[in-house]
């Protein structure tokens, strides 16, 4: 389960990636390979450096030595080819969700209408048509989330970095959001970087699982979940290989956990 | 404010401390507070005379170029020095001071680097405004949701981008409440300045009626300036209510 396979296709790789702040060590010697069009999960107790990771990968954070690549190109700043799917959301309360979804492309510099019809197309994607004109206060946090994702497809990345992005929301919710998170990475041809802690969370919606450790940080394990990715939503999360995915990582992070 | 069962409606309390003037006026108490309804007559009287227009017409033109050039000054300082530390360690000494400053002692030197002129007038006017609104426009900035500016930088934003599409919006409650209390203290910074720097415009009015003890004049022109105060002020109130509403809420 923990092998590495060199022959696939990786949209984004990280080389021997450290990042101090000061004398503390966030990430030490850091590599990870992520195959395009899955989804790879970073998952570990809190502390390990995921959101740190995804961060740098993001080019919001630099990282204090190694290397990112995106396609081929290494990593120096912010670019058109990844989109972030933020924890708390990160709409502007002062504007209606038609503008939300489009402001990334309005930092583009697309032409009003152009955007907006790209936005609405994922508006409805997302299932809040009709809701264009509302704002972010007048929606539950699951809507807000779902704004979240459509903003960050309408750009139409190749790489989506999510950082935690159903742990505001309530658990049926995030229940919803799982399954239809499946369907997405099914449809769209995108790689997807998810954060979360939620072991079942990451078993469930995940094509390869990268277990973080935290002092130092660093990747302690590989996991590719096989056997259940043809089932149907429901199907997975009585797999007998799922139960025994989330009971193995439980039982490894069980000590790093306070 | 419900009052045996009735709701009353607001700034009920100006007519009952209006009545209560009127009665103590009429009673003949002091010479310095006469009838509330005589210092209306008195209002109507002098309101269409040269003078009064004038006076007026200086008053405002020195209070809105003041207080206009302490917003677009105000703003972005105090925006700027939100998002940069460098700025803020060099600036927020000098603004703490002024803040707390008694500005009136200043006058004296204005004129002297100024003149005597409406220059120096509007010079006070906008220093008594500038200061609580770079402090409100900074303060909005501090409490900006981090996610925003980094989805912002995620998505490309320039840093006018930024700016203008970021930062003056989540900052705008706090903006507008500066802008609010800046008008306020300006009323005072244009009077004093009218009164210090040169004899015009409402300072004059005040000074003439105060002099000669025409407590009548004097009130009606007081009840002027109160009033277009006021009125000034629960209009950015106003506007500020309409933005409160994510003021509470920025972490949508």
């Amino acid at each position: 389960m923990t092998s590495e396979n060199t022959t696939i296709d990786n949209a984004v790789t990280v080389r021997n990636v450290h990042k101090n702040y000061g004398d503390v060590q966030a990430l030490e010697n850091m590599s990870l390979d992520f195959p395009r069009g899955q989804l790879t999960s970073l998952l570990g107790p809190s502390g390990c450096g995921k959101t740190t990771l995804l961060k740098i990968i993001a080019g919001l954070l630099p990282a204090t030595s190694g290397e990112i690549m995106v396609n081929g190109t290494p990593v120096s700043g912010p670019g058109p080819d990844r989109a972030f799917v933020f924890q708390d959301f990160a709409l502007l309360p002062w504007a209606d969700v038609m503008r939300n979804v489009a402001f990334g492309l309005e930092l583009r510099g697309v032409a009003k209408s152009e955007r907006e019809a790209v936005a609405e197309k994922y508006i409805a994607n997302v299932g809040l048509a009709g809701f264009e004109r509302s704002f972010p206060h007048e929606l539950s946090g699951g809507m807000r989330q779902r704004v979240g994702l459509a903003r960050a497809l309408s750009v139409d990345s190749q790489v989506l970095l999510m950082d935690e992005p159903f742990s505001a929301v309530d658990e049926q919710t995030r229940r919803k959001f799982q399954e239809d998170l499946l369907a997405l990475v099914k449809n769209e041809n995108k790689t997807f970087i998810f954060v979360t802690h939620s072991i079942e969370e990451a078993v469930y919606v995940s094509d390869q699982i990268a277990i973080l450790l935290p002092r130092p940080s660093r990747v302690s394990e590989i996991i590719k979940p096989s056997g259940f990715r043809h089932k149907s939503a429901d199907g997975i999360r009585r797999d007998p290989e799922y139960l025994d995915i989330v009971d193995n990582i439980w039982a490894s992070l069980r000590s790093y956990v306070e | 404010m419900i009052l045996f069962g009735y709701r009353l409606p607001g700034m009920s309390s100006l007519l009952l401390w209006g009545a209560l003037w009127e009665i103590v006026g009429q009673l003949e108490v002091t010479f310095f507070l006469p009838p509330l309804s005589a210092i209306f007559v008195t209002l109507l009287e002098i309101s269409t005379t040269k003078v009064f227009i004038k006076a007026l017409a200086d008053t405002g033109y020195a209070f809105f170029v003041g207080t206009l050039s302490a917003i677009i000054i105000g703003i972005p300082v105090g925006i700027l020095m939100g998002k940069n530390r460098l700025i803020d360690e060099m600036l927020l000494p000098w603004v703490n001071m002024f803040l707390s400053a008694p500005l009136t002692a200043l006058v004296p030197v204005l004129m002297v680097l100024f003149g005597f002129g409406l220059k120096a007038i509007i010079i006070t006017t906008a220093l008594f405004a500038i200061w609580i609104i770079v402090l409100n426009a900074r303060a909005g900035v501090l409490q900006i949701n981090r996610s925003l500016v980094e989805m912002a930088h995620s998505f490309g934003a320039s840093p006018s981008d930024a700016f203008f599409k970021i930062y003056f919006w989540a900052a705008l409650p706090e903006i507008l409440g500066g802008v609010r209390i800046g008008f306020i203290r300006a009323v005072k910074g244009v009077i004093i300045g009218q009164l210090l720097i040169s004899i015009v415009g409402f300072g004059a009015l005040f000074e003439l009626y105060s002099a000669n003890f025409l407590m009548k004049h004097f009130w009606a022109v007081l009840l002027v300036l109160f009033t277009l105060a006021f009125i000034i002020a629960e209009f950015l109130a106003h506007l500020e209510r309409r933005v409160a509403y994510y003021a509470s809420r920025r972490a949508a």
